[in-house]
């Protein structure tokens, strides 16, 4: 099953103004049922992360945070355990656990002499036990449970995911005795920038030698692949090889920042058998098992002439929901979900 | 000067005569006393007989070549102030072909400037210029030979009707050669160097523009004031760029012209001999069919008269008396390519062989007779060109036909030639790599350097990025693409003074990038007669025939450019500017080439003849090629740097002006001491290396440089090294062949540059004798070793190229072939035997090492320095990671020994530094004994594995043993010099290391983490369980579907999983856990308030109690065992958590009295913090009957407290009923 630039669209289209709450995501499970939860929260999230940057400042002025505070003890005054802050974010179409955050800052202001400092609202918002007023704290807490693209709780989730994957790639390495350094060793040499992992020794995959890899928990879209590029991979790029990669006749450099070729193949690895390859990509799907991708670089061959791009994007959302499925939806053991991958591969 | 000429036709003076008459001042015992006698009347022209050989040369040809390009030449004089008309642009230049050395009078009329118009493109004035060559050394030629009106009519004004020349045709048809009417397309070189004629292919539209265009240089390079302005936007005005020759136009212009040309040729009369001229009308010399005149040796004229004049020519490029070499063969090539004359009226003359008066070359027979015998005379040169060159000389049909046994020496030479020049792509560039000893934190002096770096590197590599992106788009600026950012990033770095780092980054940047040479490394567009060899030529003559536009060509002297990736640099430097930025560049640059140029490259031991010595060999040149190349790029910018903010559009207008503009330079101190160097250089016979990247350095000078004292004595060095350096002396101890040519080539070329004054070239003897090249010790130098192969002399002189492209583009034009080659000729260099005489008292040893060395293969030398070099500096990181690393783990245990001391606690970390230091510092001592041991061990392995196994065990051991002394004096050097500071260094860091994690994080639990050994990570993820669990508790919190709810199996399930995963952890990070344990408190504090909803028909359900205490047991065994992070318990009784009880009705109070105890009974949460808990529960605000419960609770919890444990046993069994008594309460 492959994720189609087309389906992407689709997914993406349906979650313009969609609160991002644990019922929208329910409706989109449904829409979609063949994709797994965790792919439908990574786009949802990301797609919701799009909106608020752009209508962010909106909801910052302080009109806007005057009026929604009023309507706030409006609010609470009438009946306190109506989830009166959810609704009201949901109602101006912003995401819970920021209005809880605008709202609890105007509340702090209003009851201390002092302005809050960040840390305090932070401390807060991650336990909400510690608001003076036990409403609020509750308001607060419900926002934060039921938004599933920001807060505490949802960073938290994001930060273990690429962890988890990290540790996935560090055990891949070591099982396939591929020396390398990782961003602590590297750190500690004085590296200001660094990929999750440099190899020692490089690989080369399909044609494109591997000199580092960085693995990359959330959707891999254009978007935030852009954003990858522009932060950490150029960095990386100036600091350790600029030609790998890329160095491949029929993906000139230039086409990348059209559509991401290869380069979201940040990383690959050759082992013994020419067949038996992993991916790292930079996507949610941190690695899969070769067969699949191995299907994939051959539709990419074969389509290297006519559309590669386009090619190359199907093939990069495909990677990311096949192993979201298997990773995270249904909890199966992980060395279980990637022998699944393998028929008709050798493995060794 | 005529006369010296005449003298010679008429055989009174002996060619060798005249020949050491010009090139020396004093009269030698050879002389023939007759012969001395009719010199010495004119001595005082001696130092004019080159440029009028010269000049007249290139006249006698004006009328001849009409096409191919021009031999460019540069006139002396004429450097000095031009008094008569400053700042105003000059009128249309003089004639260089024509008139090398022009004449004294401007020429009158436009009529009669039109044939040199384009040729004289130096910006030079009239008359006055020209008067220290023409009169300034003792009258004109008139007063001494005053009976050659030919000449003296040469040098009037053309078209003045000198009634003395009525016979020279110069004045009349030779319009052709009017580049000004008859401008050719695309001959011209890249930029405004570009306007420099080429008259091969000649249809072209008449441009009025270029017309009224600044006067057509036609020497070497354009005007070097454009040098800063230019941009890669101004590629068509630009000298400096890699523009596209001003005849490339657009297409549309291209086949308008292309239809002229057609129509022409359909007018055309097949007579091509003698072509009708066409006032301003472009006379189309090269049509499709291309043919040449052919050139018949029976039908020469004049024969001895062209052979004498081409021996006494000869003689002078022999002898060095030509500024430029290759310039010559050049015009000598030209002129055995000419294709036809030009409206020769061969009828016109009975030439009188021993007489001036007939022009030199009367039909193309002359011009490649002369051609042939000047070749003759060159064949060493030409025997060491490259292959490609070679053959198509050997397969010249004209050169066969007047010269077989020339033609036969040159296909013996080709055959034997291994000279293959190849068009080498350059390497993909690599970013220079992250250097941790450069790079690193420690190496800036504050963390905002250190970032501000961080951050340059990153921008410093996306303007390459898009430089590379870029550049080739037409229409892309450079300063208006990136300058503002070059400029923002400069100024950051201002600030936070970090220019030397960004400077170490751009200059390895440069060298790795511009290292090699890219192919087109003039800037042309790409060359197709060099890329297709002759093989190809006629399919790229049939081509060409469809073309209008001829191949472009640089010709012999382009002027300095920027190619490919350079021209980045360059421009890098033009939108910084940045004063800063310029200064710590021009520093780094010195101390580069310093460093390089002082390398010590392995000599040459002669008579290695195995085969090993050939590896070697080729290992030595291509390292001398590598330092070459990068001295003469890092030079380049060094100059391009340096003389940046003196370079004006022109030389100073006045002399006053110009004296104190010296006066001022004189004071300010050269930014490298090439003159130094360039004497070490030469003493140390090292000019080989020293002189190609002093030249580069010396071709950005401003035209003032050449002025100073300073650098006037430098170029009288070059000069005299240049004379010196006659190819045909072969002697021991000389420099080899090649070597000397790239140095002719190199300086040659600079002798062109239009900043070099003219007449710098033909100095006063005086001026020159400063120089003695013979006082320099004989001792084997690199100058005499052969370092210099085909590849590396085309590479640094890729104008030698043009030799080829010439030949080329006439084959292209003509069909001939010659046959198979025969004879095989493989040329060799001998060098001489050289004993290196022990230089000072140097101690025993050493002199033993090197007479040892010197007895043995070089390779041996190389490797013990190898292995030396690599042993040592491997022990350093040897004693690092051990000796030092040992010391650094006792001062971590001193450290936590101080740190648990009572007392001593929250010392001073610079006191507890220095404490530990003191004590540690001594035991570095180690170092030198085991760096030593290191040493010892290490060395010997390594000789051993890269020496061959034949060598004598003797030899082996001695090679060990002094790979072991010199490893072991590197690394204690090293090592005695640097381990304190590296101890203090290292033990810092741990100190600084340990404090910090003495901080908030308890040390202990870095041990538990980890599973055991038998776990196989099978656990799930702890994400997915944050995410399940958030997932309940946002159920829990609402707003909820009525439909919506868990099982309790599902809860159990949770649990489970949850327990997995904390036993696993393999995949768990701290703030994971942190926050599984907050939510398994959520989770407990939900449970007890019985908030969560429960799935089961028919409706909602609240959990069992006993569920609810299954799942409590569950959470209670997780945080007593699994958790390993502390687990915030006492939000069970926060005020929040605990308010949830207070929305139940009826209140349930026994499950949180159970966890309560259970929590002291498993010693998760102390009585006292429960009670304190519960104690600030109290002054919250709650409904009164809640209040009142809460009350209960707490009385309830401190009863219980006083209770042994196994009454609480019996308690908990009994918990229900108090419960309901509670609840009921």
């Amino acid at each position: 099953m492959i994720l189609t630039k087309a389906q992407y669209d689709e997914i993406a289209q349906c979650l313009v103004s969609v609160p991002p709450t644990r019922q929208s995501l329910r409706k989109l499970k449904q829409r979609f049922p063949s994709q797994s939860q965790a792919t439908l929260l990574s786009i949802f999230s990301q797609e919701y992360q799009k909106h608020i940057k752009r209508t962010h400042a909106k909801h910052h002025t302080s009109e806007a945070i005057e009026s929604y505070y009023q309507r706030y003890l409006d609010g609470v005054a009438k009946n306190g355990a109506a989830p009166v802050l959810l609704e009201l974010s949901n109602e101006v179409d912003y995401a819970p656990s920021l209005m809880a955050r605008i709202i609890l800052e105007r509340f702090l202001q209003e009851h201390e002499e002092t302005p809050p400092s960040k840390s305090v609202i932070n401390s807060m918002l991650r336990d909400p036990s510690q608001i003076p007023d036990g409403v609020l704290a509750n308001q607060v807490y419900q926002c934060i449970v039921n938004d599933c693209c920001y807060g505490p709780l949802v960073d938290c989730i994001k930060h273990a995911i690429g962890h988890e994957h990290e540790v996935l790639l560090r055990d891949l390495l070591l099982e396939k005795n591929l020396s390398f350094l990782d961003e602590d060793q590297l750190r500690a040499k004085g590296y200001d920038k660094t990929p999750d992992f440099i190899l020692q020794v490089p690989v080369a995959v399909e044609g494109h030698i591997i000199h580092w890899i960085e693995s990359k928990a959330s959707f891999g879209d254009e978007c935030s692949h852009h954003a990858y590029l522009h932060d950490q991979f150029w960095s990386y790029w100036n600091r350790i090889h600029r030609d790998s990669i890329l160095g491949t006749s029929d993906v000139k450099r230039g086409s990348m920042s059209a559509a991401p070729p290869p380069f979201l193949v940040s990383a690959a690895l050759h082992l013994d058998s020419p067949l038996h390859l992993y991916f790292v990509v930079s996507s949610s799907c941190c690695m899969t098992h070769l067969h699949e991708h191995w299907l994939t670089m051959q539709t990419l061959t074969h389509h290297a002439g006519t559309h590669m791009d386009t090619v190359l994007t199907t093939w990069k959302h495909g990677l990311l929901c096949r192993h979201s499925a298997h990773h995270m939806g249904t909890g199966l053991p992980r060395r279980h979900a990637f022998s699944s991958f393998s028929p008709g591969v050798p493995r060794d | 000067m005529a006369a010296v000429l005449e003298s010679l036709l008429r055989e009174e003076v002996s060619v060798a005569a005249a020949v050491r008459w010009i090139a020396r001042s004093t009269q030698s015992s050879e002389d023939d006393p007759e012969e001395a006698a009719a010199l010495t009347a004119l001595q005082p022209l001696r130092k004019e007989f080159v440029p009028f050989l010269l000049n007249f040369l290139r006249e006698q040809s004006s009328r001849v070549l009409p096409q191919g390009p021009p031999t460019p030449a540069k006139a002396p004089g004429a450097s000095a102030a031009l008094p008569g008309r400053p700042g105003g642009p000059p009128r249309g230049g003089r004639g260089a072909r024509s008139q090398l050395f022009p004449p004294t009078e401007p020429p009158s009329s436009a009529a009669a400037e039109a044939p040199l118009a384009r040729r004289g493109g130096r910006r030079r004035g009239p008359g006055p210029a020209r008067e220290r060559g023409g009169r300034g050394s003792g009258g004109p030629e008139e007063g001494v030979g005053g009976e050659s009106p030919a000449w003296a009519g040469s040098r009037r004004p053309r078209g003045s009707g000198s009634p003395s020349s009525p016979s020279l045709p110069l004045s009349d048809p030779p319009n052709l050669s009017n580049l000004e009417e008859f401008p050719p397309v695309g001959s011209v070189p890249p930029g405004p160097a570009g306007t420099k004629p080429s008259r091969r292919i000649n249809p072209t539209p008449v441009s009025e523009e270029r017309s009224l265009s600044k006067p057509k240089t036609c020497f070497t390079s354009p005007p070097i004031s454009c040098i800063p302005s230019s941009q890669s936007s101004a590629l068509d005005t630009s000298p400096w760029g890699l523009g596209l020759p001003p005849g490339c136009r657009s297409l549309q212009e291209e086949r308008e012209m292309l239809r002229k040309e057609r129509s022409k040729q359909l007018q055309q009369s097949p007579a091509l001999a003698c072509p009708i001229p066409e006032l301003g009308s472009p006379l189309p010399s090269r049509t499709g069919s291309l043919t040449a005149e052919p050139a018949d040796p029976a039908r020469v004229s004049s024969r001895r008269r062209l052979e004498l004049i081409a021996l006494v020519y000869s003689s002078c490029i022999a002898e060095n008396l030509v500024p430029n070499l290759f310039l010559e063969l050049f015009f000598i090539l030209q002129l055995l390519t000419v294709r036809r004359m030009v409206a020769a009226k061969d009828d016109d003359l009975e030439p009188s062989p021993d007489s001036l008066e007939s022009p030199l070359f009367q039909s193309v027979h002359d011009c490649v007779f002369f051609a042939v015998q000047v070749l003759e005379h060159q064949f060493q040169i030409l025997s060491y060109l490259d292959k490609g060159t070679l053959k198509l000389l050997a397969e010249n049909d004209r050169l066969l036909c007047f010269s077989p046994a020339l033609q036969g020496r040159l296909r013996a030479a080709y055959e034997g030639s291994a000279a293959k020049v190849s068009l080498q792509m350059p390497p993909p560039t690599h970013a220079v790599s992250f250097q941790p000893e450069t790079d690193n934190r420690a190496n800036f002096s504050s963390d905002r350097a250190f970032h501000t770096f961080k951050k340059q590197r990153d921008v410093f590599y996306e303007v390459l990025r898009e430089w590379e992106d870029h550049h080739e788009e037409p229409g892309w600026d450079f300063e208006k693409g990136l300058g503002s950012r070059i400029r923002t990033m400069m100024g950051q770095l201002s600030a936070a003074c970090s220019h030397s780092h960004f400077v170490r980054l751009f200059q390895k940047q440069l060298l790795q990038m511009c290292q090699s040479p890219c192919p087109g490394a003039l800037g042309e567009a790409p060359d197709v007669l060099s890329a297709l060899g002759a093989d190809k030529l006629g399919r790229l003559r049939r081509l060409q025939e469809r073309l209008v536009a001829p191949q472009s060509s640089g010709g012999p002297c382009p002027p300095p450019t920027f190619p490919g990736c350079q021209g980045f640099f360059r421009d890098f430097i033009l939108s910084a500017s940045s004063f800063q930025f310029n200064q710590h560049l021009m520093d780094s640059l010195s101390l580069k080439i310093r460093e390089l140029n002082g390398l010590a490259l392995p000599q040459h031991e002669p008579g290695d003849e195995d085969g090993e010595s050939d590896v070697d060999w080729q290992g030595e040149r291509r390292q001398f090629a590598v330092v070459l190349l990068s001295l003469r790029l890092l030079a380049k910018f060094l100059g391009f740097v340096a003389f940046l903010p003196y370079r004006g559009p022109e030389p100073p207008p006045t002399r006053e002006l110009q004296d104190s503009i010296l006066a001022l330079r004189s004071q300010v101190p050269p930014v490298l001491d090439v003159q130094t160097l360039l004497w070490q250089g030469l003493q140390a016979r090292r000019a080989v290396l020293t002189v190609p990247w002093l030249v580069e350095f010396l071709s950005f000078a401003d035209h003032i440089v050449p002025l100073l004292e300073y650098y006037r004595s430098i170029f009288c060095l070059l000069l005299h090294l240049h004379r010196s350096l006659v190819l045909s002396k072969e002697s021991k101890g000389e420099m080899c062949f090649l070597n000397k040519l790239l140095l002719l080539a190199v300086l040659g070329w600079l002798f062109q540059i239009p900043t070099v004054p003219e007449d710098l070239f033909f100095l006063e003897e005086g001026q020159l004798s400063a120089f003695n090249m013979d006082t320099v010790a004989s001792e084997h130098g690199l100058d005499s070793m052969p370092v210099v192969d085909q590849q590396l002399l085309y590479t640094c002189c890729p104008y030698i190229g043009e030799l080829r492209k010439l030949l080329a583009s006439w084959v292209s034009g003509s069909s001939g072939r010659s046959g198979g080659f025969v004879r095989k000729i493989t040329p060799t260099t001998t060098t001489g035997l050289g004993a290196q005489p022990p230089q000072t008292a140097q101690g025993l040893q050493a002199q033993l090492a090197q007479a040892f060395f010197h007895n043995q293969p070089p390779s041996l030398r190389r490797t013990v320095e190898f292995v030396a070099e690599r042993i040592g500096s491997n022990c350093v990181k040897h004693i690092k990671v051990t000796l030092v690393a040992d010391l650094v783990r006792q001062a971590e245990l001193l450290l936590q020994e101080q740190l648990v001391t009572p007392g001593q606690e929250g010392g001073d970390p610079t006191q507890l530094l220095e404490i530990l230091c003191s004590q540690l510092c001594p035991q570095g001592a180690q170092a030198l004994t085991q760096g030593r041991e290191f040493c010892r061990k290490k060395s010997p392995e390594a000789v051993r594995a890269l020496l061959p196994e034949e060598t004598p065990a003797a030899v082996l051991s001695s090679a060990e043993n002094i790979a072991v002394g010199l490893a072991t004096e590197k690394a204690c050097a090293w090592l005695s010099a640097n381990i304190t500071a590296l101890i203090r260094r290292e033990v810092k860091a741990a100190v600084s290391r340990t404090l910090r994690a003495q901080g908030p994080e308890p040390a202990a639990r870095g041990e538990r983490r980890g599973c055991s050994r038998a776990c196989e990570h099978h656990a799930p993820l702890p994400s997915h369980l944050i995410s399940e669990i958030k997932d309940v508790l946002s159920l829990a919190a609402g707003p909820r579907d009525p439909e919506e709810g868990v099982s309790s199996e599902h809860l159990e399930l949770l649990l489970g999983q949850l327990g997995q995963t904390l036993r696993c952890r393999q995949f768990l990070c701290p703030p994971a856990e942190q926050h599984l344990a907050k939510c398994s408190v959520e989770l407990a504090s939900l449970l007890v308030a019985d908030q969560i909803p429960v799935l089961g028909p028919p409706v909602q359900h609240r959990l069992e109690k006993g569920q609810a205490r299954r799942l409590l047991y569950m959470l209670l065994s997780l945080w007593k065992e699994d958790f390993q992070v502390p687990v915030p318990l006492q939000l069970l009784l926060s005020p929040r958590n605990v308010g949830l009880l207070a929305a139940t009705r009826p209140r349930e109070w026994d499950l949180l009295l159970f966890l309560l105890r259970e929590l002291v009974e498993r010693g998760l949460m102390g009585r006292m913090a429960i009670e304190a808990c519960l104690g600030s529960l109290r002054e919250a605000q709650w409904p009164g009957d809640f209040s009142e419960e809460l009350a209960t609770l707490f009385n309830l919890f401190l009863a219980e407290s006083h209770m042994p444990q196994p009454q609480l046993r019996a308690c908990e069994l009994v918990q229900p009923n108090r419960g309901t008594v509670l609840a009921q309460s």
